[in-house]
């Protein structure tokens, strides 16, 4: 089968997959408040566009860090890892752009906030690279390491945070970083807002929805076109056979674990680099979601760099439609199980795209052809 | 009642660009021994496992004593009395061999396991057969001999009446499939039916009754054994003449290519070396065989010489020490390995075949630049390769390796390993699985390259292999070389003897 038939099948066990979330999640509408449940559905479907270009620009800025913490599981995944500590390698990875930020004021104006983002990426390197090392070189487990390395870093970081100048005690979270280390709009401000009177009411988007997609893109380029990506998923496939044929398995787990960390910090880096007005890290004994989500985006995505941008952007989509839905009396929990039951839903992609193929085989075979075509999928 | 006890009949079943069995018709007698005979990929194991419910077929059914039925999963295909000796035996190694007889079938009263009633009934079938066991032993200390007669007494203990041995000769002594002949001469003798998957000719001549003969998922005839001759049955499954023997000059042995001494690996449980102090040369232009039964340190010494396994002493290539070089070093010196697993180490599955075939080439200036993987290069190369070794294949270059046949599969391997033009290849058990065809252009291919003066290292179990290749045999008995042969001058019995261990001798390299 051709390239391209293979992503169509994918594609479309996906978006069944999404289908079947819908459905889910309006039966627990019609549960909780029957009367909205319709215009709830709506509501979530129509997410970013309720609120015109500036719900669009909120869709693109919720996107950023998922598409990145999506690439950080599916780039691992690929070579065989299940990276389910992009959390912990987000927080690093946050916290040290932070810090750039907050202290490297000595930075030209331009140069800061690159700065303090690439030390990010390097720091959230550094955390996914542990992981690598001790199943490379001890043959610990990635998940447990990872599980264990996203406490030391929560409550690592609230001990530093806390005991630096990094802490504004009033508000119980992190100082607001320089003006000079906040990413860029890109001139997105100018696009994705809405007018209010006379003011401009703007999107919180950023520079950081542009990096994720080129960084989706060259994530897709170094899995498929160079020698590079060609050993890190032959060992993803078959570590046996790219022993066999030379590749060191070692070296292929460790660099995928500290791209994969570096991802996951570049995301970090993009959610906390904000204004005043923006995130900042809190002193709370909770690990960041977006690195949970990171795992459902890569599963919607197949782990293909270029579907994670997309079902980065779907999550975020429904996601900011949940907010809206406050507006006809849900609960706040109950959005959150609804956004939940969807996430989960279309997590089962690879299993419609099972039961797609099974049902192309049984199509095939009512008809007088032999099966040769479609039966492949 | 009907003349057969289990019916095949107009069998077809498809699988993603193939169609494996094509209206295909088997039918048992009760009481007999029929093998089925066929090329690999001939449809043989999908046909068996149709009958054992692993797969269900699109059209045609099964009868059973002249009535229609169902096979589901395994446990209808059990209730109907089918059972089946698997060519890897399905055994718990940590248990005895009466905990895996009774398995899955525990005689238990309150929930606790009785095995007294147990033990009587597998002894009393044991004595009736004359299925020898150490009811008491457990499986990781009995011969695969042993094992195998442990698999055919739990198919007795289940009651089947059917019993399929597939492939069931493979991995056994001279001596020790001349027992099983008898054994499956008794079983018969008593009433049961036997179904033999087999590819060697000499043995459905010496046991079986009928034969029925597929070949590329097509049924081509049942026929008497008694009124055919392995000639015809060989026509009949590669659907032209054969001929067995292959052209072999005299080998040329020039200098030694491949000098090992002193070789030691560890073994996985600790207590004893898995290979023992070895010492041979291989030279250029000569095959060496290294004959023994499966599990006698075999793998572990080709994966110390190839680099995945870690070992002391000295290994030698061409005079310059590999034994401390990481693998790919070794593979660049002139290495080439034809793995003795080919979906564990041979091939990366999910790759298809182009990226497969340029396993160990995708580093060379010639298919990257820059760390960019020149596609086009790739493509060219394996389709070239694919034209030279006839790798079959449903969509060429692109087609999944995972959807490949075996043979085929072997041959993308073979010709990868030969086309980096190797000093030294190593051919582990290379025609495993195979069919007469695919084994004959394979040994063609390791005698060409022999011919061109490489050094060859083959390990094989097949003792009709080690007969036709070999220049010189070197037996490997629990880790040792035990002894030198040439091949000329000894027989397919002394050599069981050797490998069995009842004889050994002083082997100097």
């Amino acid at each position: 089968m051709s390239n391209l038939r293979k992503s169509l099948s994918s594609m479309s066990a996906s978006l069944v997959a999404i289908l079947a979330g819908l459905v889910a999640g309006f039966v627990i509408l019609l549960f909780s408040n029957p009367a909205n449940a319709g215009k709830g559905l709506l509501t979530i479907l129509i997410g970013g566009w309720n609120n015109g270009m500036k719900g669009v620009g909120q869709v693109l800025y919720y996107a950023t860090p998922i598409i990145m913490t999506g690439l950080a599981v599916g780039f691992a995944f690929k070579t065989g890892m299940f990276n389910i500590g992009a959390t912990g390698q987000l927080m690093v990875g946050g916290f040290v752009s932070i810090y750039v930020g907050v202290t490297w004021t000595f930075l030209p104006g331009a140069l800061h906030w690159i700065v303090a983002l690439l030390m990010g990426m390097l720091a959230g390197m550094a955390w996914g690279m542990i992981v690598g090392v001790f199943k490379a070189l001890l043959n610990v487990h990635e998940v447990i390491t990872s599980i264990m390395l996203n406490y030391i870093a929560l409550y690592g970081i609230n001990y530093l945070v806390k005991n630096s100048n990094l802490f504004d005690s009033l508000r119980n979270q992190t100082v607001n970083v320089a003006a000079t280390a906040v990413i860029p709009k890109a001139g997105l401000d100018k696009i994705f807002y809405i007018t209010k009177g006379r003011l401009n009411d703007v999107s919180s988007v950023n520079a950081g929805i542009l990096i994720a997609i080129a960084l989706a893109i060259l994530m897709y380029i170094l899995l498929n076109k160079t020698t590079f990506g060609f050993e890190l998923k032959a060992c993803g496939y078959n570590r046996h056979a790219s022993r066999y044929a030379g590749i060191s398995e070692n070296r292929a787990i460790i660099t995928s674990m500290a791209i994969a960390g570096g991802l996951s910090g570049i995301a970090g880096a993009l959610m906390y680099l904000a204004p005043a007005s923006g995130l900042h890290i809190h002193m709370e004994e909770v690990l960041a979601a977006q690195g949970f989500t990171g795992i459902a985006v890569a599963l919607l995505g197949m782990s293909n760099p270029i579907g994670i941008i997309f079902s980065g952007l779907f999550i975020a989509h429904i996601t900011v439609g949940g907010f809206y839905l406050q507006s006809l009396k849900y609960m706040k929990e109950i959005i959150e199980v609804i956004i939940g039951l969807i996430i989960y839903f279309s997590a089962f992609s690879l299993l419609v795209r099972d039961l797609i193929a099974k049902a192309g085989k049984r199509r095939a075979k009512k008809g007088n052809q032999p099966s040769k075509q479609e039966a492949v999928s | 009642m009907s003349d057969y006890i289990i019916e095949m009949l107009n069998i077809t079943k498809d699988f993603p660009g193939i169609r494996a069995n094509d209206n295909i018709t088997l039918q048992l007698r009760r009481g007999e021994i029929h093998a089925l005979l066929g090329e690999n990929g001939a449809g043989k194991s999908t046909l068996m496992s149709i009958l054992f419910g692993l797969y269900q077929a699109e059209e045609g059914e099964i009868r059973k004593d002249g009535k229609p039925v169902q096979v589901r999963d395994p446990n209808d295909a059990n209730a109907l009395g089918i059972g089946m000796v698997h060519q890897h035996f399905k055994l718990v190694h940590n248990f005895t061999v009466l905990e895996n007889i009774v398995l899955g079938m525990e005689t238990t009263q309150h929930g606790m396991l009785r095995m007294e009633e147990a033990r009587q009934k597998v002894m009393a079938l044991s004595q009736q057969y004359g299925l020898l066991i150490k009811p008491d032993a457990l499986i990781e200390d009995i011969t695969v001999g042993m094992q195998q007669r442990v698999e055919i007494l739990k198919m007795l203990y289940r009651d089947n009446e059917i019993l399929i041995f597939d492939e069931p000769t493979a991995v056994l002594t001279p001596q020790e499939i001349d027992e099983l002949m008898r054994i499956m001469r008794s079983l018969a003798a008593e009433g049961k039916s036997i179904l033999f998957i087999t590819h060697k000719l000499a043995e459905i001549m010496a046991v079986a009754d009928r034969c029925t003969v597929l070949r590329k998922g097509k049924y081509i005839g049942t026929v008497d054994v008694k009124s055919s001759s392995p000639q015809e049955l060989a026509e009949m499954m590669v659907g032209r003449k054969v001929d067995f023997k292959i052209d072999k000059e005299p080998a040329q042995p020039g200098e030694s290519a491949l000098r090992v001494r002193g070789l030691s690996v560890e073994g996985s449980h600790g207590d004893k070396k898995a290979v023992n102090n070895v010492s041979f040369d291989v030279h250029k232009g000569e095959i060496v065989c290294i004959a023994g039964i499966d599990g006698n340190g075999q793998s572990e010494l080709v994966y110390a010489i190839t680099g995945l396994l870690p070992s002391t002493g000295e290994i030698k290539l061409n005079d310059a020490a590999i034994d401390h070089q990481p693998i790919r070093k070794r593979n660049t010196a002139g290495l080439a390995h034809i793995p003795e697993d080919r979906h564990k180490h041979g091939l990366v599955l999910d790759y298809d075949l182009q990226q497969n075939l340029s396993l160990k080439r995708y580093k060379t200036e010639e298919m990257q630049r820059r760390g960019l993987i020149r596609f086009d290069k790739v493509r060219a190369y394996a389709e070239e390769l694919i034209d030279r070794f006839d790798i079959r294949s449903g969509q060429g270059p692109v087609t999944s390796a995972r959807s490949m046949s075996g043979g085929n599969q072997q041959k993308a391997i073979i010709a990868r390993e030969i086309d980096i033009n190797p000093e030294v290849l190593i051919a582990v058990q290379p025609t495993r699985g195979l069919d007469v065809g695919a084994m004959l252009y394979i040994h063609e291919q390791l005698v060409r390259v022999r011919d061109e003066g490489k050094a060859i290292l083959l390990i094989s179990l097949e003792l009709d292999e080690v007969f036709q290749l070999a220049d010189r045999i070197l037996v490997i008995y629990e880790g040792e070389i035990v002894a030198e042969l040439d091949p000329k001058q000894t027989t397919p019995q002394e050599l069981g003897l050797y490998m069995s261990g009842s004889k050994r001798q002083e082997v100097h390299a």
